[in-house]
């Protein structure tokens, strides 16, 4: 779960890291008010999940009272990357005497914390990564121990921040692991970090993606989350617990486990064709799952072919055939239905589906061919 | 023969008193696997599963009454932080962590703490060890495979019953196949597991099934390309998925432009490995390979 950046600020602020004086506004009038009470000059910020928001005009230096309430209003309401703009983050702001990247994510290889940092901050770290890796430091965390004061020193050293500014370097480095850890962050991270020409450091900009997983104890980031970065499907299936992605494609498909369900959309790839979405129903699904599952599929208006792919080991064929069947008597599928069903209770799947108008095959690779066939119009 | 689990392992399940531990402790059971004890703190003194299996209030007891060496746990992703370290503790060798859905934090803390112990970690969000006539421990279908000299690794489970039930279709048997899990930080690498099979006599040839997320693969390759002699094959899922979206797998997701399935395939295949393009691809080139010609190849 990705938080916007006046969320991310507020944790940041919490734990002892500097930020610009600022608050959120939803109107254009509201963003005049912020600018008169905060004192020009501000900068506007879009708050939307996606990058590159600069490049987009998301972000504005204003200077007057007006300006602010003029530029507002070309920013809200309009997109980035798909993606509407609900609110803006008025800031002061602020000088700019030296920018750095700082933040902590997870080495999965390592099964580590790791803290990254740079004094060429201000860009992605991907691009620094590409262009200047020797510029960027990172230092693992023993996740027993926790971030040690020497290791941000070592890394204040490194990217050569001057020797005033360690102690407060310091602070904002603990108070950046204290926030990861509290809220089970799988990234935290500041860019830019920002030293003033007076010699204060500020987070201006950041960046934090929780840990779906561990939601269940951290309760009061839920309501955090934005809903309008996902698809009502997504939002649908995710109350069904099934993982559903919507893709651009034609082909629907339907698959337990996600490692069969990305091989069958490689598959229909492969076969010269276009999946229209991931959807993996998990281990065991119930008749009532599966009927959710199809149901989302079939909201999709691109749709040609739904592609359905069971292995059955906890999954019950018998069960996954219950639950289409029911999806079929609330919806009419006007579109063909290629179908495979293997392993636990297979057959007895495959006799409910009998008396359906559908298309059956018995390996991946067939079944695939013949849903790209059908896709494009194209008789079994 | 097989790696990590044999017939002579000892399971403790752990969680065998909720539905899936009960439901999986006896298809273990049913394929013959020495299931010895279960644990659910709370209801030590019960027998379960027709009064075959003895339920304890933790793994300690577990282990000082039966001996157990092996622990499949089922527990809640809540509680399976707990379970790990609880089975640690008590002494077993090799833990198979079925749970899905612990928090990536919890799995750094166990993972640097297990890096002072014996005790080997096969997960989280694995489906297990099946090793064919030897042993069944985790919830992989035991009647998908039959005995043979090809070691199976794996981040997935379905998509590795699928590779592994068409093997058996083509005759051709498997000496274990080992789900090393789906999340993003696991107790045992791809590397770990092929080392296992380059060192096990019973293996000629191993599969490998990885997807897209992380560098395990590529860490692998290097692995690969200066210390395995014995051939492997893998295939790569996800070549198809979108960046920045988690597909289904915790640690299935392209971040930062890391993780595609093409990077992986390119180090896996400049390491020499012989790269599948779909997953049934991998049973016809080893029958290619072995010169056999089936009528079911171009299926």
């Amino acid at each position: 779960m990705k938080l916007h950046e006046y969320q991310s600020k507020q944790i940041f602020s919490r734990n002892g890291i500097p930020i610009p004086q600022g608050r959120l506004a939803s109107t254009p009038i509201e963003a005049k008010q912020v600018a008169e009470e905060l004192g020009l000059p501000v900068v506007l910020k879009a708050q939307v999940l996606v990058g590159g928001r600069g490049k987009a005009g998301g972000i504005r230096l204003v200077k007057t009272p007006d300006e602010a309430e003029e530029e507002a209003s070309k920013i809200l309401g309009n997109k980035i990357k798909g993606l509407p703009i609900r609110n803006l983050l008025v800031e002061k702001a602020i000088n700019i005497r030296q920018e750095i990247y700082f933040g902590i994510t997870n080495d999965r290889l390592a099964g580590k914390p790791v803290m990254i940092a740079s004094g060429e901050g201000g860009v992605d770290i991907e691009e620094i990564a590409c262009t200047m890796p020797d510029k960027i430091i990172k230092v693992h965390i023993n996740p027993l121990l926790g971030l040690r004061d020497f290791q941000v020193r070592g890394i204040a050293a490194e990217i050569n921040l001057q020797r005033e500014n360690w102690r407060k370097f310091l602070q904002i480095g603990k108070g950046l692991w204290q926030a990861f850890c509290d809220i089970d962050a799988m990234l935290a991270e500041i860019n830019p970090l920002v030293i003033t020409n007076e010699g204060h450091l500020f987070a201006i900009d950041g960046k934090i993606t929780i840990d779906d997983n561990a939601l269940f104890r951290q309760r009061d980031l839920i309501d955090m989350r934005d809903l309008s970065a996902e698809s009502p499907e997504e939002i649908k299936a995710r109350k069904f617990d099934l993982s559903y992605i919507r893709l651009t494609g034609n082909i629907g498909c339907m698959v337990n486990g996600a490692g069969l369900a990305m091989a069958t959309m490689d598959n229909i790839k492969i076969c010269g064709g276009e999946p229209a979405n991931f959807l993996d129903i998990g281990g065991g699904a119930s008749s009532e799952k599966v009927s959710a599952a199809l149901k989302i599929i079939m909201s999709d208006p691109n749709i040609k072919t739904v592609l359905i792919n069971i292995f059955g080991g906890i999954t019950r064929c018998d069960e996954v055939a219950r639950g289409i069947l029911t999806a079929l008597e609330d919806h009419n599928l006007n579109v063909p239905m290629v179908i495979r069903l293997v392993g636990t209770n297979a057959e007895e799947g495959k006799k409910l589906l009998s008396d359906q108008n559908q298309i059956t095959a018995d390996t991946l690779f067939e079944a695939t061919q013949l849903a790209v066939q059908t896709a494009k119009g194209i008789k079994a | 023969m097989s790696i990590l689990v044999n017939q002579d392992s000892c399971i403790l399940v752990q969680g065998i008193t909720g539905k899936e531990g009960l439901f999986h402790a006896q298809q273990m059971l049913t394929f013959g696997t020495n299931v010895v004890a279960g644990v659910t703190p709370g209801k030590g003194g019960e027998w379960v599963l027709d009064g075959k299996v003895p339920v304890f209030d933790s793994v300690r007891m577990g282990v000082e009454v039966t001996g157990a060496d092996t622990s499949v746990i089922f527990v809640p992703a809540k509680h399976a932080l707990d379970a790990i370290l609880e089975a640690e503790e008590a002494g077993i060798s090799v833990i198979i962590c079925i749970t899905e859905g612990i928090p990536v934090q919890d799995m750094m803390r166990v993972r640097s703490y297990l890096d002072n112990s014996q005790t080997r970690l096969i997960g989280p969000n694995s489906p297990g060890i099946l090793s064919p006539k030897q042993a069944k421990a985790g919830i992989i279908p035991g009647n998908i495979a039959i005995q043979g000299n090809i070691g199976v690794v794996s981040r997935s489970g379905t998509l590795t019953y699928e590779i592994v039930y068409a093997l058996k279709h083509l005759g051709l048997g498997i000496s274990t196949c080992v789900g090393i899990g789906g999340d993003p930080v696991i107790g045992t690498s791809f590397t770990t597991i092929l080392e296992m099979f380059e060192a096990d006599p019973f293996t000629e040839k191993v599969i490998m099934i990885g997807e897209i997320g992380g560098t395990e693969e590529e860490f692998a390759a290097e692995f690969i390309a200066s210390q395995m002699t014995k051939p492997v094959y893998a295939y790569i899922a996800g070549e198809t998925a979108p960046g920045d979206k988690r597909m289904g797998h915790a640690g299935a997701i392209i971040e930062y432009g890391i993780g595609s399935a093409s990077t992986k395939t390119e180090s896996l295949h400049d390491a020499g490995v012989i790269i599948a393009h779909h997953p049934e691809e991998i049973p016809q080139m080893i029958m290619k390979s072995l010169g056999l010609v089936n009528a079911d190849i171009d299926r």
